[in-house]
C-alpha cells in the first residue's frame, strides 16, 4: 500500500480572474483532497502565492504537482520538505470566562486578546498548524463560541 | 491599425494561415459572422450542428497537422460544442474554438442564451479565455493558436462577449507570443537519451510502444528509420495506427484490449518498453500490476505529467518525440539489430499461434471482410475515419495503413457521431484522397444531418455502415458478460439509409453480397459524390481477440478455432 501523508504545496500563479477555479477544479476533477488553501498577491509583482495543504502518496503528490504545473497561468510549483509553516486562528469567548487564563494560553501560542466587545472577546494565535490544533484543544473548556482558522502559509527554509 | 473586435478575429485567422473555419452562427457571434461575409481569404463551412463543426475541425486538424478552427454562438451553440472540445482534449488535437457570449454588461444576469462557457470548458480544454476587452484580443488569439499547437497539443476555447466584438481597439499581431508561465520543453536531455540508448543496446527483448504523440509530432518517418536501424519490434496504440506501414516486418500490430495476441504477448514478455508518445491508457495496459511486469521503461513524452503517471519510468525523457528520435537515430550505431533475432522469432511464433484474423463465411458478409476489402480496393488512396463501436475496432485491426494521418478516430472519449463530420474535415484537408467514414447503424444517426453539409459543400465522403442491427459493441459485452441479456441494444428498427442519402441529395447503396459491395464502392468513388453504403453484415460477430476489462494482457479471449468439417 502507498502511504498517504500530509503535504504542503506552494503555487505561484499569474493574478487573473479564473486562476483559483482552475486550481480547485483540478483537485476536484481528479479526486484529490484539499485540506486548506490560502491565497494572496505577492507584493510588487503580477503573481499570487497559494499555499495548499493536501494529502496523498508520493505518487499522487507528484502527479498533483505536475498537473498544477501544466496549467497555463501557473509559474512555479514547490512541494515543500523543509519549511517554516504558520497558521492563524481567531477565537471568540464569552467575556465571563477566565480571561487571564485565556490570555496566558494565547501567549504560549504567539497570540493575545485582540478585541474586547459587548459580552465577548476575540483572541488571535499564530503558530504551526499542529500547535494550533493543540491550542484549540486546550481552550475547549473555556466555551469558545466561534473558531476561524486561516489555513497554513509556508516558506522553504 | 484601429479595428473592431470582430475584424480582429478575421485578421488573426488570416494571419494564422487558416483556410477553413467550421461553424454555426447565432446572436452573440453575429458581428464576427458579418465580417466573415465581407472577406474572401478563408472558407466557412456551415455544418448542421455545432458538435459536428468541432468534430470537422478535429478531422481537419488530424489530417493536416494544422490547428482546426470552429466558431459557434453562446448558450446552446456552445453547449452543443462541448462534446467536441472534450473529444479533442482527450485525443490531444490542436483546435481553437471561438464562441460568442452575451455582452459584458449582461454577464451574470441569466441573460438570454447566457451560459458560463469558460466554467464549462475549463475541464475539457487545454486552456480557455473570456475576453473582456477588445484590446486583449490580438494577444489572446495569438496565444490561443500557440498554446493549441505547442507542447502537448489540445483545444483552446476563446469566449468573446458581443460588445467586445463591436469595440474598436488597436490591432497589432506582430508581437511574438511570450507567456512567462508556459514554456514547453521540446528538446530531450541528451545524457538521458544516451542512457536510454545504452539500455536498448543491452536489452534482450526490447519493444517499441508507439503512441499518438509520434503522429502529432510528425515523427513517423523518423520512427520508421529508427525501427529499421535497430531491428526492434514495435506495437502501436490505436492512436498510432499508420506510424509504421502495415507490411513493415517490425510491426507486430495494435496492442491492448482488442490488440493482437502477439502484440500483447510481446508486451508481456519484453524486458524494455520504449514508449514514444504513448500514455499507458487503461485500454492498452489492462491490469496495471501485470503490465510489462519484468520490463524497464523508457518513456518519451512532451507532457511531464504523462510520465510515471501510471507506469513507473526508469528512463524518463521529456521532449518532442521528433527531436528525441532524431538524436536516437544518431546514436543508433551502438545497437546491433542481430542481437534481437531470437526475440523477433519468439514474436513470429506468437503470431503464428494466434494470428489476427476472422472466419470467412460464404453466405454472410463478415464485417472484417469489408474493412480488408476497402483496403484492397483503395489502400493508400483513402483516409479512414470511424465512429465508435465494433466497426471502429475492426477498422483499427484490419485496415492496411500505409502512412500517418491516414487514420482519424475518437480514441480517448470514444464519441459516437464523431466519424462523419471528422471525415468532412479530413476531406477538406486532403481533397486528393478518398475520405471514407466507417460507421455503425447506431453511430451514423448521431450526426446524420451532416449529409446536408457534405452535399452542399461537395465533400464526397463515403459512409460505409457495417450494419449489424445492433449497438454492436455494447451487445458484445452483454453477450459475454451479462449472460446475453441484450438490454436496449437491438436496432432492428432502421431507417432506409438509401432513401436517407437520397433525400439529402447524396447517393445510397444497400449491399448484401461481396460483389455488390465492390460495385457500390467503385461506383461511389467513380461518381465522387456523398454516399452511404449500407452493408448488411453478420450481426452476431464479436471483436476478437479481447482482454476483458481489468484483465491482464496475456489473458486474452481468443477467436474460437473453426471446427474442421
Ligand atoms: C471502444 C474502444 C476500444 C479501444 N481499444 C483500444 C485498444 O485495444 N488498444 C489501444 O491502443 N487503444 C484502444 N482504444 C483507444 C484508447 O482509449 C486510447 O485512446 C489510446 O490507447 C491512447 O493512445 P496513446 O497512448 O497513443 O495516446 P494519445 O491519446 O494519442 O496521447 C498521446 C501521448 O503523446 C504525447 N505527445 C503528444 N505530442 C507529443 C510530442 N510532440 N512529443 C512527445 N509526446 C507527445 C501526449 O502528451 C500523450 O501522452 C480504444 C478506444 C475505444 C473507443
Ligand atoms: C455518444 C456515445 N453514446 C454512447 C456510447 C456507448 N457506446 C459505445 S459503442 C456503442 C455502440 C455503437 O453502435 P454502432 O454505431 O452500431 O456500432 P457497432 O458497435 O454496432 O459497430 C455504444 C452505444 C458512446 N461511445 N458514445
Ligand atoms: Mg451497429
Amino acid at each position: 500500500m502507498e502511504i498517504s501523508e500530509r503535504r504542503v504545496i506552494s503555487v505561484i500563479v499569474v493574478n487573473e480572474a479564473s486562476v483559483l477555479s482552475r486550481i480547485t477544479d483540478l483537485f476536484s476533477a481528479r479526486g484529490y483532497n484539499i485540506t486548506s488553501l490560502t491565497v494572496a498577491p505577492i507584493p510588487d509583482s503580477k503573481y499570487s502565492r497559494l499555499t495548499i495543504v493536501t494529502s496523498g502518496s508520493v505518487r499522487v503528490v507528484e502527479q498533483i504537482t505536475k498537473q498544477l504545473h501544466k496549467l497555463i497561468p501557473v509559474y512555479k510549483v514547490y512541494e515543500h520538505a523543509d519549511l517554516v509553516e504558520k497558521e492563524m486562528a481567531l477565537v471568540k469567548f464569552p467575556i465571563t470566562e477566565n480571561l487571564s487564563d485565556i490570555s496566558a494560553l494565547c501567549g504560549a501560542y504567539n497570540g493575545k486578546i485582540v478585541n474586547v466587545g459587548n459580552g465577548v472577546i476575540i483572541t488571535m494565535v499564530a503558530d504551526e498548524p499542529r500547535r494550533v490544533d493543540h491550542y484549540l484543544d486546550a481552550i475547549k473548556r473555556y466555551n469558545p463560541k466561534e473558531i476561524v482558522r486561516s489555513g497554513a502559509v509556508a516558506l522553504e527554509r | 491599425m484601429q479595428i473592431s473586435g470582430a475584424q480582429m478575429v478575421i485578421e488573426a485567422l488570416i494571419a494564422e494561415g487558416v483556410d477553413t473555419v467550421f461553424g454555426y452562427p447565432g446572436g452573440a457571434i453575429m458581428n464576427v459572422y458579418d465580417e466573415i461575409y465581407k472577406q474572401d481569404k478563408f472558407h466557412h463551412i456551415l455544418t448542421r450542428h455545432e458538435q459536428a463543426a468541432v468534430h470537422a475541425a478535429e478531422g481537419y486538424a488530424k489530417a493536416s497537422g494544422k490547428v482546426g478552427v470552429a466558431m459557434i454562438t453562446s448558450g446552446p451553440g456552445f453547449t452543443n460544442a462541448v462534446t467536441g472540445l472534450a473529444d479533442a482534449y482527450m485525443d490531444s488535437i490542436p483546435l481553437v474554438v471561438i464562441s460568442g457570449q452575451v455582452p459584458m454588461s449582461l454577464i451574470g444576469t441569466d441573460a438570454f442564451q447566457e451560459i458560463d462557457a469558460v466554467g464549462i470548458s475549463r475541464s475539457c480544454t487545454k486552456h480557455n479565455y473570456l475576453v473582456t476587452t477588445a484590446a486583449d484580443l490580438p494577444r489572446i488569439l495569438k496565444e490561443a493558436f500557440y498554446i493549441a499547437s505547442s507542447g502537448r497539443p489540445g483545444p483552446v476555447h476563446v469566449d468573446i462577449p458581443k460588445d467586445v466584438t463591436a469595440q474598436i481597439a488597436e490591432f497589432d499581431y506582430s508581437k511574438p507570443v511570450d507567456i512567462e508561465t508556459y514554456k514547453p520543453n521540446t528538446k530531450g536531455n541528451t545524457r538521458q537519451i544516451k542512457k536510454a540508448m545504452e539500455a536498448i543496446a543491452s536489452a534482450r527483448r526490447p519493444l517499441f510502444y508507439l503512441g499518438g504523440g509520434v503522429v502529432s509530432s510528425n515523427a513517423a518517418y523518423d520512427v520508421r528509420e529508427l525501427v529499421k536501424r535497430t531491428g526492434i519490434p514495435a506495437v502501436e496504440t490505436f492512436m498510432a495506427r499508420g506510424t509504421l506501414r502495415y507490411d513493415d516486418p517490425h510491426l507486430i500490430s495494435m496492442l491492448g484490449m482488442h490488440g493482437s495476441y502477439a502484440a500483447n504477448m510481446a508486451m508481456s514478455e519484453t524486458d524494455l518498453v520504449i514508449a514514444l508518445g504513448a500514455r499507458f491508457d487503461d485500454r492498452v495496459t489492462g491490469k496495471l500490476s501485470e503490465f510489462a511486469k519484468n520490463a524497464e521503461v523508457i518513456h518519451v513524452d512532451i507532457d511531464p505529467a504523462s510520465i510515471s503517471k501510471l507506469v513507473n519510468a526508469h528512463y524518463p525523457i521529456v521532449g518532442d518525440v521528433k527531436n528525441v528520435v532524431l538524436e536516437m537515430i544518431e546514436m543508433s550505431s551502438i545497437v546491433n539489430p542481430e542481437r534481437y533475432e531470437g526475440w523477433r522469432e519468439t514474436i513470429s511464433n506468437f503470431d503464428e499461434l494466434h494470428p489476427l484474423t476472422f472466419h470467412e463465411d460464404s453466405e454472410r458478409i463478415k464485417p472484417q471482410w469489408v474493412i480488408k476489402r476497402i483496403g484492397e480496393l483503395l489502400g493508400d488512396d483513402a483516409n479512414i475515419s470511424t465512429d465508435v463501436g465494433q466497426h471502429q475496432m475492426w477498422s483499427a485491426q484490419f485496415y492496411p495503413f500505409t502512412r500517418p494521418r491516414q487514420w482519424v478516430s475518437s480514441g480517448g472519449l470514444g464519441t459516437m457521431g464523431f466519424g462523419f463530420p471528422a471525415a468532412l474535415g479530413v476531406k477538406v484537408a486532403a481533397p486528393e484522397k478518398v475520405s471514407i467514414n466507417v460507421t455503425g447503424d447506431g453511430s451514423i444517426l448521431m450526426n446524420i444531418q451532416e449529409l446536408m453539409t457534405a452535399v452542399e459543400k461537395k465533400l464526397p465522403v463515403i459512409n460505409v455502415i457495417l450494419n449489424n442491427n445492433f449497438l454492436g459493441m455494447v451487445r458484445q459485452w452483454q453477450t459475454l458478460f451479462y449472460d446475453k441479456r441484450h438490454s436496449e441494444t437491438d436496432l432492428s428498427m432502421q431507417p432506409d439509409f438509401v432513401k436517407v442519402a437520397e433525400a439529402f441529395g447524396g447517393i445510397g447503396y444497400r449491399v448484401t453480397t461481396k460483389d455488390e459491395f465492390d460495385a457500390a464502392l467503385k461506383d461511389a468513388v467513380a461518381k465522387n459524390v456523398v454516399a452511404i453504403i449500407d452493408v448488411v453484415v453478420d450481426r452476431l460477430e464479436n471483436v476478437m481477440p479481447m482482454v476483458p476489462a481489468g484483465g491482464s494482457l496475456f489473458n486474452m479471449m481468443l477467436l474460437e478455432k473453426k471446427e474442421k468439417k
